[in-house]
């Protein structure tokens, strides 16, 4: 049976173990969703936006919703194993996409903010639930669509007008089943009204070594003045299969910052869209994702300048070692009404060994005439002289090339605001490429 | 010290340098000068194991063990040292860790214990504080955004750290101010002992004022074509290289 046929039959068995869940708004959109997957195909390469990434793998196994799957006991001790701490925070846990409120932890909040779950935030705060899930996704793909159609929780994080939350917020997704091959459908809400601030640190995780999907749409609305910060932090198996939309919508004076770390998986693609529909917008994109093995990782960015005076940033690097693939398509249209917009865009790869490659584009498309618009890629290799240099100081050659991998990266891992939180992926880069920490 | 025998080495194919022969013993300074693209450089890159350079012919012994054999790594370890021309730049890895890991390496590879950060902490400061080096340069990352005569004093920060055996200085004198200079010629001057060497290679005599030099050698052409006292150093400042050339090109008529 093919994977589409596949989820289609699955859903009526999801729908059936529901119950009152079933009457509901988000079951409503989950019915027309599963609706026009039928209609629409999981991409292929002939697909321009799929040209370097080949989804076979994913669609050629039958992954079983994880609603209908064994459930997982994760212990407090095992948490502590993932989440990144040194610093205050609260904590939401999921659990093959489901929230564990025994594991969560969250702190003194102020009135009226809601840090949670979605579940719950569909019946508590149900018109603001109603008025923005699944309103600015764009570009919907069938890998959205089956993420809509088997969501069921997801964080959800409401910050009312004039509110900043001080802590950030961690939200750990731990992903994986050793008994079948599942598919894990997180769908996230962040809506931060005007003049609020935030920052959220979503830390993916994979446990157990049977492959799964994480298949996982992400909504963020940034009204007016408001400042939210992102942290995408994909940690997942090696062999596991992830796929993100991350969908922003900003609001004049808004400012978003998404920082998107990933250390891989046998396929990963992450989709990071944001609108700027306001003037004096600010967006920066920061990537870093360092793979190996047979690792294929494809960054997909769209920055949609549509109201003038506003600037774009983005810097994304990649440190390729072995096989692995990476693609990374930056795509930038500045409208005709968008004049005076800044919007730069950096891609630099480096290779580590002579088998891993690069797919790199930029895809400009600029309607307005007076915009100021810069992008640029390189791919190299570690640099021999500076490699000399740092031996010639007695340093091993291994941790030589070790430092020149944190002279590159450096730019990136500087912009992470929390302290604890660099360091710590500081770490997880050299562990994850096998090499000499610094 | 340091015994070279009829050196030869390739960059890129192409012959460097073409036979250099010279001994350079403990407690001694030795000066090279020399046209631009005579081969100083490269001099320097062979001994301390640059492998771009590629050695065709010759033997190098160091204390008796045959250098050209070793990893630049090992080389550091047992006592080279090179202050670059251009010294890199190396973001996210400060001063402090760089020069610290750098160190308990060239300790460890002497059966000596590693520092404790403690220690480590009071000796750079110490030695930064001789060169008249701001303390926060310590904290900051390899070389990035130094100005041209803070990498080379940082480079003789790393030497008096580090306290190797046979030093190598390329042109650091050039980019220094004439009281960074003297800053930079007080370090080597203090640091100098008996059971220590320097090849100086420079461009100017302005230097070996403060460095003195027993010995000055001339590098043309991949060769040393002439050798002297520092007396040698106030003629090619007064002359050029001019007649050295010629008197090398008739003799080889
Ligand atoms: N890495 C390299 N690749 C290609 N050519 C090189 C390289 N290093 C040196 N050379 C060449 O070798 C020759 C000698 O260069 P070297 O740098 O040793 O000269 P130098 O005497 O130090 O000159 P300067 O006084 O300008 O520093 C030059 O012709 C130079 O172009
Ligand atoms: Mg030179």
């Amino acid at each position: 049976m093919n994977s589409k046929s596949f989820y289609i039959e699955k859903f009526v068995d999801f729908e059936k173990q529901l119950n009152g869940d079933s009457k509901t708004f988000f079951h409503n959109l989950r019915k027309e969703s599963i609706k026009k997957l039928n209609e629409v195909d999981f991409p292929t390469t002939k697909n321009e936006e799929w040209k370097f990434t080949d989804v076979t793998p994913i669609i050629e196994r039958n992954f079983i919703p994880s609603n209908l799957s064994t459930k997982i006991e994760i212990s407090k001790n095992e948490i502590d194993n993932y989440i990144f701490s040194g610093f205050d925070f609260h904590l939401l846990v999921f659990v093959n996409g489901n929230f564990v409120e025994g594991l969560s932890k969250i702190n003194e909040l102020p009135k009226n903010v809601f840090v949670g779950n979605l579940k719950t935030f569909q019946k508590e705060k149900e018109n603001l639930f109603k008025d923005n899930i699944n309103k600015f996704l764009v570009n919907e793909t069938a890998f959205n669509l089956l993420n809509t159609s088997f969501a069921v929780d997801g964080f959800a994080i409401y910050v009312p007008k004039n509110v900043v939350i001080e802590k950030p917020i961690q939200v750990l997704f731990i992903n994986g089943s050793e008994k079948e091959n599942i598919l894990v459908s997180p769908r996230n809400l962040l809506i931060a009204e005007e003049n609020s601030q935030v920052s959220v640190i979503s830390n993916y995780r994979g446990i157990k070594e049977e492959k799964y999907f994480s298949n996982i749409v992400s909504e963020i609305f940034i009204d007016k003045n408001a400042v939210v910060d992102y942290y995408k932090v994909q940690n997942e198996n090696d062999n596991s299969f992830h796929i993100e939309k991350i969908q922003a919508y900003q609001k004049e004076k808004s400012v978003f910052n998404q920082f998107n770390i990933t250390f891989g998986g046998e396929i990963v693609r992450n989709d990071i869209n944001t609108k700027l529909d306001g003037e004096n917008i600010e967006a920066h994109l920061y990537g870093l994702y360092m793979i190996n093995g047979n690792q294929h990782v494809d960054n997909h960015t769209f920055v949609d300048h549509a109201k003038p005076n506003c600037m774009s940033n983005e810097l994304y690097k990649g440190i390729l070692d072995e096989k692995s693939h990476g693609v990374f398509n930056g795509k930038i249209i500045v409208r005709q009404d968008a004049q005076k917009t800044n919007a730069y865009q950096q891609n630099k790869t480096i290779l580590l060994s002579k088998g891993a490659t690069i797919d790199t584009k930029p895809q400009l498309e600029i309607f307005a005439d007076d915009v100021k618009c810069s992008h640029g890629a390189t791919v190299g290799h570690l640099d021999e002289v500076s490699e000399f240099y740092i031996r010639s100081r007695g340093v091993p050659q291994e941790l030589a090339k070790s430092m020149l991998i944190r002279a590159f990266a450096n730019d990136v891992i500087e912009t992470i605001k929390i302290a604890e939180l660099k360091e710590q992926i500081n770490h997880l880069i050299f562990q994850h490429l096998h090499k000499i920490e610094i | 010290m340091l015994v070279i025998k009829n050196l030869k080495a390739n960059v890129e194919g192409k012959e460097i340098l073409k036979g250099i022969n010279l001994e350079i013993n403990a407690g001694e300074i030795h000066a090279i000068m020399g046209p631009n693209g005579s081969g100083k450089s490269t001099l320097a890159n062979v001994l301390t194991g640059n492998e771009n350079y590629e050695v065709t012919e010759g033997e190098v012994l160091f204390e008796g063990k045959n250098l050209l054999e070793m990893d630049p790594e090992t080389r550091a370890r047992e006592g080279m040292f090179l202050a670059f021309q251009y010294p890199i730049e190396i973001p996210g890895v400060s001063n402090a860790t760089f020069l610290k890991t750098a160190l308990n390496e060239i300790r460890k590879y002497k059966g000596q214990e590693e520092v404790t950060p403690k220690e480590f902490l009071s000796l750079i400061k110490e030695k930064a504080n001789l060169l008249g080096m701001d303390e926060a340069m310590i904290s900051r990352y390899v070389n990035v955004g130094f100005s041209g005569g803070e990498k080379k004093r940082n480079e003789i920060l790393q030497m008096l750290m580090l306290e190797p055996k046979f030093v190598l200085l390329d042109e650091t004198d050039s980019g220094l101010d004439i009281d960074a200079l003297k800053i930079v010629a007080n370090g080597v001057n203090i640091y100098k002992n008996p059971d220590t060497a320097f090849l100086v290679v420079t461009h100017y005599q302005r230097l070996l004022n403060y460095i003195v030099p027993d010995f000055v050698h001339v590098l043309y052409k991949g060769r040393i074509i002439k050798s002297g006292t520092k007396e040698l150093a106030l003629e090619l400042e007064e002359k050029g290289y001019d007649w050295l050339i010629k008197e090398e090109e008739m003799e080889n008529v």
